[in-house]
């Protein structure tokens, strides 16, 4: 194998056998399929509300507690709200973030990444030091302090700071801003070993800048390890995410997502468990699937990273 | 030796030193100011008294010599006064670090410890039902989330089972063994968040070691599997993993942070936490680098770790890296 894989370019292998190998994998299959019918259902949340002749947000608490029924598919809960459809329209929050901070971070990471990568000398080791201290620090009390700041002290306009969104323009931001090392790493390590090679070495003969050489010869060359990263931090933003709105610091209610549903859980454990054990669920199999589809995506577009 | 040991407490100083004024500027970015709280809590005190008060607690210097003011009374020992607690922070934050330190080394000594057994099983049957059953246990402890494990623990061995405490410390006169069983829950959770992290490096460095030639020279001369793995295998294989753990000891603490909370467990994490949404600036202040600090030390401690297992490696090696 090694005869010949020098030759062709090893870190994008041919598109029909990397999905030749990514197919033999079941694991990361079922969790795509997994994936795709939870980001469904979540995009169909409206749609179920309607079937089902549900408000979401409708407080009656003439109705808390109720168990599941034809109506109420997952029963209610303190509120009176119906589980089943807050757990869809909170899907769509939590893989929202996820996403969105996931693709933040990215650019982010591999920005930084290019960059030392590239240039090397001191802005390489001050940029990969600063890269290390981030990785080692306490990051979740810090998150805390960031989700707790008073926007408009920043110069955040009145507008967004009072608008029901805010939190989560405002966690897809923090997140992204400390989620991006681990795509920082693995981008430079890329791209010092992509920098030595021929065409890189041409195109600085012709006389490239350094900002082509890097975004049109060393970008798509690092694209796997950005993929495979970006797969596996969606998952961890998720769980961020959750663990910060169910401390109360990130999305917040009458919004749902998937970590402030459980907020209210702990307090219930012994009159309605049932309500701290749906939004739990699914952000664990969430995640998972998140977790093998990435380790799969790795092993069929790193051929020598496989599972021995 | 000795050089070894200023860089790293230099270099220890820098990201402290970064991370105080990062951390004091985002406090002062906080809802409500001190004064604020204090007008607001007090009918009697007029806006006028603000003003002064303010003067009087230097609050209407500019950043820089408010930060320049507040590090210089931490580095003559003046760590200020807790809002909350209208003690000096040293006197409520001490205790709690015992708490969170124990929490601390209890998790990562039982991670540790199950994960190195977990990843050698695995690296020496590749591919094998063993080793698919250990991969799926990393997948679903690295994909749990950590708090929502903890409420799982509560509902089922302390309601349902009812055999643990669902959370609190317990009486203070309840010593050492008395507190254990409050122990339990908290500690399974934080082991459960990084044990399965650990155990999935503790294979691929096995299995990387395994493939080596000296394994196969060891085999040749006749020593028995047992010997080989753990002899020459795992020696070598504790190396990348005790870099990994020196790493992890800053989400450990986050993991820490999360359990407390839970558990109701009186350590530094929850106490941050609290301070942080109670608006007990100083509190929240010191507590946040105290963190820092105790993760600057659990790597260093790794790092010397590192030194001791790897008898190629002196601490002047470590100088030049």
């Amino acid at each position: 194998m090694s005869a010949v894989e020098p030759i062709i370019d090893i870190v994008r292998p041919e598109p029909s056998l990397f999905w030749q190998r990514l197919r033999r994998n079941r694991a990361a299959i079922a969790s795509a399929a997994i994936l795709v019918a939870v980001t469904a259902l979540a995009l169909l949340a409206p749609f179920f509300e309607a079937l089902l002749g549900i408000d979401a947000v409708r407080v009656d608490l003439f109705n808390q507690y109720a168990t599941p029924d034809f109506t109420h598919w997952l029963g209610t809960d303190e509120a009176g709200r119906d589980v089943f459809v807050r757990l869809l329209y909170g899907g769509r929050i939590s893989l929202l973030v996820g996403l969105v901070a996931a693709i933040g971070a990215a650019v982010i990471g591999t920005s930084i990444g290019l960059f030392a990568g590239y240039h090397g000398g001191r802005l390489d080791t001050l940029l990969m030091r600063t890269t290390d201290g981030v990785i080692s620090l306490p990051l979740l009390p810090l998150l805390i302090v960031l989700a707790a700041i008073d926007l408009s002290k920043v110069g955040v306009p009145d507008s967004i700071v009072n608008s029901e969104m805010a939190s989560l323009y405002r966690i897809v931001f923090i997140i992204a801003i400390v989620g991006w090392t681990t795509v920082a790493r693995l981008v430079r390590a890329a791209t010092l070993s992509v920098r030595t090679r021929e065409f890189v070495r041409a195109a600085e003969a012709m006389g490239s800048g350094s900002t082509t050489i890097m975004l049109r010869h060393i970008l798509p060359n690092v694209v796997s390890p950005i993929i495979v990263a970006t797969t596996l931090s969606i998952g961890s933003v998720i769980l961020l995410e959750s663990v910060l709105s169910f401390l109360g610091l990130g999305i917040q209610p009458p919004v749902p997502s998937w970590g402030n549903m459980l907020t209210n859980a702990q307090e219930l454990v012994t009159r309605a468990p049932a309500l701290a054990v749906w939004p739990g669920a699914v952000i664990f199999v969430t995640v998972m699937a998140f977790n093998f589809l990435g380790d799969g995506l790795q092993d069929a577009l790193d051929p020598r990273s496989m599972r021995r | 030796m000795l050089p070894f040991l200023t860089r790293r407490i230099a270099g220890m100083t820098i990201v402290l030193t970064v991370m105080s004024f990062v951390v004091f500027i985002l406090i002062g970015l906080m809802p409500g100011d001190p004064i604020d709280i204090m007008i607001a809590s007090n009918p009697d005190l007029t806006p006028a008294d603000g003003e002064r008060l303010k003067r009087l607690h230097g609050l209407d210097l500019p950043l820089w010599e408010r930060y320049a003011n507040w590090l210089g009374g931490l580095v003559s020992g003046d760590f200020g006064f807790s809002r909350a607690y209208n003690r000096p922070v040293l006197d409520i934050l001490l205790p709690r670090l015992g708490n969170t330190v124990m929490l601390l080394g209890l998790s990562s000594l039982a991670a540790i410890a199950i994960a190195i057994p977990l990843g050698v099983i695995a690296a020496t049957r590749p591919q094998s039902p063993v080793d698919s059953a250990i991969n799926l246990f990393c997948f679903a402890g690295i994909s749990v989330p950590p708090f929502w494990l903890a409420l799982v623990f509560i509902m089922f061995f302390a309601v349902t089972l009812g055999w643990l405490p669902a959370g609190g410390m317990g009486a203070p006169d309840i010593g050492l063994f008395g507190r254990l069983e409050f122990l339990v829950l908290p500690v399974a959770t934080l082991t459960i968040a990084s044990l399965a992290g650990y155990t999935r490096f503790a294979r691929a460095a096995m299995i990387e070691v395994l493939r080596q030639d000296y394994i196969r020279t060891a085999r040749a001369k006749g020593l028995g599997p047992g010997r080989t793995v753990f002899g020459h295998g795992l020696r070598n294989a504790m190396l990348p993993l005790t870099t990994i753990i020196a790493l992890d000891f800053g989400s450990l603490f986050s993991g820490a942070l999360i359990t407390e909370t839970m558990f109701g467990y009186l350590g530094m994490g929850k106490l941050i936490y609290d301070s942080i949404l109670g608006n007990d600036f100083n509190l929240a202040l010191v507590g946040l680098l105290l963190a820092t600090l105790v993760v600057l030390i659990g790597n260093f401690l790794a790092d010397m770790a590192y030194a001791v297992l790897d008898p190629r490696i002196s601490f002047r090696a470590l100088e030049a890296a």
